[in-house]
């Protein structure tokens, strides 16, 4: 047994879904997981230092993510979920532990390399969108293929192909200011899988969308999902959480709970 | 990423911030104007120069005998030393044309500034020249009208004269001056010719001349006491060249009666040692013109440094989505780079431009003529891309090795 899961403190309550999960992460350390396991995450630790004073962000968290599930990742401000989504959408190594990205052990990669991760095998779609203000939704969904070093005209068929897939055939050369936030956030999404990623990486999705739009864009979510499109999302939000098969909850840097969506909606509600 | 992408998004950029990226290239484009004007001034100076100044003063395949240098840039002491040496005399230079090889002209010539009159002009101080042997053949020198002064006039001193256009339109304003009498130095000659339009250099005439035989009054005027202001031999072609000079030099030591110790009190110049001069010279006007264009571009690499880091502390989200998605270090490097390169080549580009323009432009409205050297215009384009990488390496750097997770969050 790792130290990392004796530490996790819900009382009686599992820090993992299933044995399954459990004995993926619990293998010696660095021994690399299957084929079905797109995340296995080790006594992950990201420590700050800020100004001589160490932040703990996480305390050794465990996970583990099978290829075409849909995860929210859930917890109050504070419990360490952004630096989490950091560390799985490879924008951070981790201070201590492991982290396997298909099968890749990510957590000792350089910068060049982490960014070529990042390019192939994550998708990101942000609260903010984060599309580039004075580029057409066309050319933002063809950008990581640039960065990928794809050639002009795949590039281009390859990125109306992802514009097309969310409804956006007929705003190609619209720029960002010129489109509405659900519209936006599709972009976005065109964007994120038009690489077509290991896994898609939300953060706080529809953080700035109304309620209509948000449902739209959740729908969308599920879709993709069902068509076997592993997407993680990061959330505060239960109401939005709640749109995973599994939601993961983190508090004060580790894992509380992690779920099956229907004992996750019990909890809440009871 | 590929190199046309980075030119592309550079050409995206300045699109946008079109106001903003005209003014970041001023620096670099007057840099570059400058240089290109400079050098073109004195590239055309240069070849300038060396096609007509000196073939007008000296000519090809020739070299002229004198006391001391015709062109210098020569210290106090060596003037002291040059103002003492013998002048050249007719003597001399009869026993230098007896000793030249067959086919070798020669000529003498003495100058000064006399006063010229005619009858439809009043008095004026100009140049007269008394000259002997094949003066007209070196000079390549025709007649527009009339006929050039004749073996035997030279032979006898006949008080004719060959004159310059100006002359004949000012001392003969719309008449033909061929036969009439003009007074120079008090004697009356007769115009027997008017030469062909001789040009300028410098914007200086070349077509103030009055032209007598050596062996008119004029000579004693000019020049008395049998001495000349120098002689001039040239070779049918460049082989005889130096035999000849050799025979000339020991002619000359001779008759100066020089021990093999000590130096040659005489010169003899050729266009390339009075181009040396020239050389000397255009080597310090490079420099000057060089150094102030230099100035200017380290102005332009700072604007383009100051603006580029601006650039890119607001485009610094815009870093972080891009590395988010996958752009590597340099990836980013190379955006910044070539867009702060890409700047400042259309800097350059506009820069050689302005330069021609303002060469030109100097050409026309002063005597110095300039020409535009196809190497000054690809150095200017080098110097441009060589300004924008040095000045786009700092803010480049910055802004690849912003943190994705810190860049994504800012404003």
């Amino acid at each position: 047994m790792m130290p990392g899961i004796t530490d996790v403190p819900s009382a009686g309550e599992p820090g993992l879904s299933t044995t399954a999960e459990r004995k993926i992460v619990t293998a010696s350390a660095g021994e690399a997981p299957g084929k079905d396991w797109v995340i296995v995450a080790r006594g992950l630790t990201r420590e700050y230092d800020m100004g001589g004073e160490i932040v703990r962000a996480l305390r050794g968290v465990d996970i583990a993510i099978r290829r075409n599930e849909y995860v929210a990742i859930m917890g109050p401000s504070g419990s360490g979920k952004s630096t989490l989504m950091n560390l799985i959408g490879c924008l951070d190594t981790p201070t201590a532990g492991e982290y396997w990205l298909n099968g890749m052990l990510v957590s000792d990669m350089n910068d060049d390399e982490l960014a070529r991760i990042r390019n192939r095998e994550i998708g990101f779609v942000f609260q903010t969108f984060n599309l580039l203000p004075r580029a057409s939704a066309l050319h933002n969904v063809e950008l990581p293929l640039v960065y990928g070093g794809v050639p002009g005209a795949e590039r281009r068929k390859r990125a109306e192909e992802a514009l097309d897939s969310v409804g956006l055939s007929d705003r190609k050369l619209h720029r960002p200011n010129e489109l509405s936030g659900g519209q936006r956030q599709r972009v976005a999404i065109a964007r994120a899988l038009v690489n077509r990623p290991s896994i898609l990486l939300a953060d706080e999705p529809t953080g700035n969308l109304d309620s209509t739009t948000s449902a739209e864009i959740m729908n969308v979510f599920e879709q993709l999902a069902e068509s076997g499109q592993t997407v993680i999302m990061v959330t505060h939000e239960a109401e939005i959480a709640a749109h995973a098969k599994r939601v993961v909850v983190l508090r004060d840097g580790m894992v509380e709970s992690d779920d099956r969506r229907e004992k996750f909606a019990a909890r809440i509600s009871g | 990423m590929h190199l046309l992408d980075a030119i592309r998004l550079a050409f995206q950029t300045l699109r946008v911030q079109k106001l903003k990226s005209f003014f970041t290239l001023v620096g670099v484009t007057i840099g570059v104007m400058f240089l290109i004007a400079v050098v073109s001034i004195v590239e055309g100076m240069g070849s300038y120069m060396e096609n007509d100044f000196v073939a007008k003063l000296i000519g090809t395949n020739t070299f002229q005998l004198r006391r001391f240098p015709s062109i210098s840039d020569a210290s106090e002491s060596e003037w002291r030393e040059w103002v003492r040496r013998p002048r050249i005399t007719f003597d001399d230079a009869k026993e230098v044309a007896a000793a030249l090889p067959p086919g070798a002209m020669w000529s003498v010539e003495s100058s000064d500034n006399i006063a010229i009159e005619s009858r439809f002009s009043r008095p004026r101080e100009l140049e007269a020249s008394a000259v002997d042997g094949d003066y007209f053949r070196i000079r390549n020198m025709e007649v527009a009208q009339g006929r050039l002064i004749s073996p035997q006039e030279l032979a006898l001193g006949s008080r004719v004269v060959v004159i310059g256009q100006e002359i004949a339109t000012r001392f003969f304003p719309r008449l033909n001056p061929i036969g009439r009498t003009l007074k120079v130095g008090g004697t009356s000659y007769e115009v027997i010719g008017v030469a062909a339009k001789q040009g300028s250099i410098f914007g200086i005439s070349l077509d103030r001349f009055v032209i007598a035989p050596a062996s008119s009054p004029l000579q004693r005027i000019v020049n008395p006491h049998g001495l000349i202001d120098g002689m001039k031999v040239k070779m049918p072609t460049t082989e005889g060249m130096f035999d000849t000079r050799e025979t000339v030099r020991q002619v000359m030591r001779a008759r100066h009666k020089l021990r093999p110790s000590q130096p040659d009190n005489f010169v003899m110049e050729t266009s390339e040692s009075a181009l040396e001069f020239w050389k000397k010279i255009e080597g310090n006007l490079v420099i000057a013109g060089v150094i102030l264009p230099a100035i200017a571009l380290i102005v332009g690499a700072l604007v383009i440094m100051n603006i580029m880091l601006v650039a890119v502390s607001e485009r610094t989200r815009e870093i972080g989505i891009r590395k988010a998605i996958g752009a590597k270090y340099r990836d980013i490097l190379a955006q910044f780079l070539v867009e702060a390169t890409t700047l400042s080549i259309i800097g350059a580009a506009i820069g050689v431009a302005l330069g021609i323009i303002l060469s030109q432009a100097i050409a026309a409205l002063s005597p110095l003529p300039a020409s535009v050297a196809p190497w000054s215009i690809i150095t200017g384009i080098l110097v441009g891309a060589g300004v924008g990488v040095v000045a786009g390496v700092y803010p480049a750097s910055r802004a690849a090795r912003l943190d994705p997770i810190v860049a994504l969050r800012a404003e």
